[in-house]
């Protein structure tokens, strides 16, 4: 295995980061943090419990889960586009790296990047609302496995992506409103059965109920689930990649 | 008894002796073996367009071999292929003795490339956009060697610099400092003086040179063709996908090369004199030259013909000069074909 190559690449990325570090970190965490500040402190606290948890630390979950979702589709996606687009991905092309070492150091990276802002976020959330963690384990496990696949996943819009549009389209199109009606602000019994229904094909559902699971103890769906439908949406994804770099697309001529 | 279980463990079968048996064959291999071997070779992309049709090429350990070719010929597609850049469709490529699909980590390690574009990443510093090279291609950090390929290509002042502030020919060197990262065996370097003023390809030229003394292959693309005619060892020429010649470079010249004797005359002549009909001789418009053009392997007998002849038919001339062709115009001879 190619370790040096992965890690050129790891840390050129991780490099990039600390770069960019305002666009990269603080803005998320601004935004983020306005949403504890309008709907965690202030709206929060005129609206009722769910499931016995104040509104304000039922949304910490799922706007987590937003950031993680976005920064680890947006990193991965703008860290393999990037050298499409200015030419140097004859560089990688052309080393001796395989597949599955270029994505350890593309994927590897976004990951960690939406991890570290994943917890910067938690902790900034506590400065506003008061929260518990009951499975600290599972909810560092789900934090990763989301950050994982969904890195992966802007690695292959990425690869799709032939300019900067096609690159925010899926992310803003797709995914956001997916994250939203996927019970960041809700929990999914409070809708009609139609919708409870309707909610079930959206992926992100599983993701914040499983998530939610490891702070309170409470979910929409069972954990089991959640942690199924992750992993099995990693490993679409993971088919994806492994068919991308096998046929060259968008790649190799 | 330490000897004798040494001698039992390095027996004939032994997984040591035969992979050192197999190291010995692979080095014997490299010694006959061309550095670039390439074999029916055939590129047609998704929409049908045949980039390179039966390509067969060997590139010796140690010269300095210049692929020429008009725009579109396929000489970067070639390269493509064989650093892994793009895919075979039919045909086999080794490079240091490694077939670049099957054993594509040993072949593209010891392959350096300088790509005909100047792609580089604005942000990064020179020492950083180097050193990254070094690790992508699976070597350990080596400042050392860092710092000398810098001094060599008089970046090491710019070491820090964003690679955005760079000049052309700069960022062009950086390229070339990018591909020495990993002490490539190989190097190809793809129209590397493009945009580069004179005394910058200068240098270029011996540094090329010097890593040829240093034992390094290099492949090299070009349109400036004196940059062949002054490095090259052998010259590769590629038309419409296909290498229609490779040769010697000085083989090359003398056989394909012309010579040419201008004489000018005291007195202008209004016509060819009807002796010299049968030689391959011109008359300028101003009736003042005779040019004579024979090819460089011909035998110099017809130069004392012509003059003998002129003799006889008093015409005096009060100069003579002879010049050879450039390999410009046997490049340009040959494409035209």
């Amino acid at each position: 295995m190619n370790l040096y190559g992965v890690r050129a690449i790891y840390n050129f990325e991780m490099a990039r980061m600390r770069r960019t570090l305002m666009q990269s970190v603080a803005a998320p965490v601004i935004s983020t943090s306005l949403y504890f500040v309008v709907f965690g402190s202030a709206i929060g606290s005129r609206m009722g419990d769910i499931d016995n948890i104040s509104y304000g630390a039922f949304i910490i979950p799922g706007l987590v889960m937003l950031s993680l979702l976005m920064q680890s589709i947006s990193n991965a996606s703008f860290g393999i586009y990037m050298p499409k687009f200015s030419g140097t991905i004859y560089e990688v092309l052309s080393a001796p790296v395989s597949y599955v070492e270029v994505v350890l150091g593309y994927v590897g990276a976004a990951a960690t990047k939406s991890v570290i802002l994943g917890i910067i976020i938690l902790l900034t959330a506590r400065l506003f609302v008061d929260y518990d963690v009951l499975h600290p384990f599972w909810m560092f496990a789900f934090l990763v496995l989301t950050a994982i696949t969904f890195s992966l996943f802007g690695f292959i819009i990425g690869i799709w992506a032939d300019g900067f549009e096609k690159l925010q389209i899926i992310p803003l199109m797709i995914v956001t409103p997916l994250v939203f009606l996927g019970g960041t602000f809700y929990s999914i019994d409070m809708l009609p059965e139609v919708w409870q229904t309707v909610s079930l094909f959206n992926p992100v559902v599983y993701l914040i109920s499983g998530f939610r699971w490891a702070f309170y103890g409470v979910s929409d769906v069972h954990v089991g689930i959640s942690v199924g439908m992750t992993v099995m949406f990693l490993s679409a994804c993971m088919v994806a990649v492994w068919w991308i770099f096998k046929t060259g697309y968008r790649l190799r001529s | 008894m330490g000897i004798i279980a040494a001698k039992a463990k390095l027996s004939k079968s032994s997984p040591v002796m035969r992979k050192y048996r197999a190291f010995i064959h692979h080095q014997q291999d490299k010694t006959v073996q061309p550095d670039i071997s390439v074999k029916h070779l055939n590129k047609v992309y998704a929409d049908g367009f045949r980039a390179l049709n039966d390509i067969n090429l060997d590139i010796k350990r140690g010269e300095i071999f210049a692929l020429l070719g008009p725009n579109g010929a396929g000489k970067t597609t070639l390269i493509s292929i064989i650093c892994g850049i793009a895919n075979i469709s039919s045909g086999e490529v080794k490079a240091a003795g490694y077939d670049i699909v099957k054993d594509y980590r040993k072949a593209r390690e010891s392959i350096g490339l300088v790509p005909q574009e100047l792609h580089t990443d604005s942000f990064e510093t020179v020492w950083g956009a180097v050193s990254f090279s070094r690790g992508l291609f699976g070597k350990p950090p080596a400042p050392g060697h860092i710092e000398k390929v810098l001094k060599d290509l008089s970046l090491w002042d710019k070491k820090d610099n964003r690679i955005m502030s760079l000049s052309g020919g700069m960022k062009r060197r950086l390229m070339i400092a990018k591909a020495l990262s990993h002490e490539p065996q190989i190097l190809f370097l793809d129209e590397p003086t493009a945009g580069v003023d004179v005394e910058l390809r200068r240098d270029m030229w011996e540094m090329v040179r010097k890593l040829r003394e240093n034992g390094v292959t290099i492949i090299l693309t070009t349109h400036y063709i004196e940059e062949a005619e002054e490095m090259a060892d052998r010259i590769g020429v590629i038309r419409n996908g296909e290498i229609i010649l490779v040769e010697d470079k000085s083989r090359l010249m003398s056989k394909l090369g012309k010579k040419e004797l201008r004489l000018h005359l005291q007195s202008p002549l209004e016509t060819i004199p009807g002796q010299l009909a049968l030689e391959p001789v011109e008359l300028s418009e101003d009736g003042y030259e005779l040019i004579y053009t024979f090819d460089s392997q011909q035998e110099q007998a017809g130069v004392a013909r012509l003059l003998r002849t002129l003799g006889d038919l008093d015409i005096e001339y009060r100069d003579i000069q002879t010049r050879e062709s450039s390999l410009e115009e046997i490049f340009v001879g040959l494409v035209n074909e």
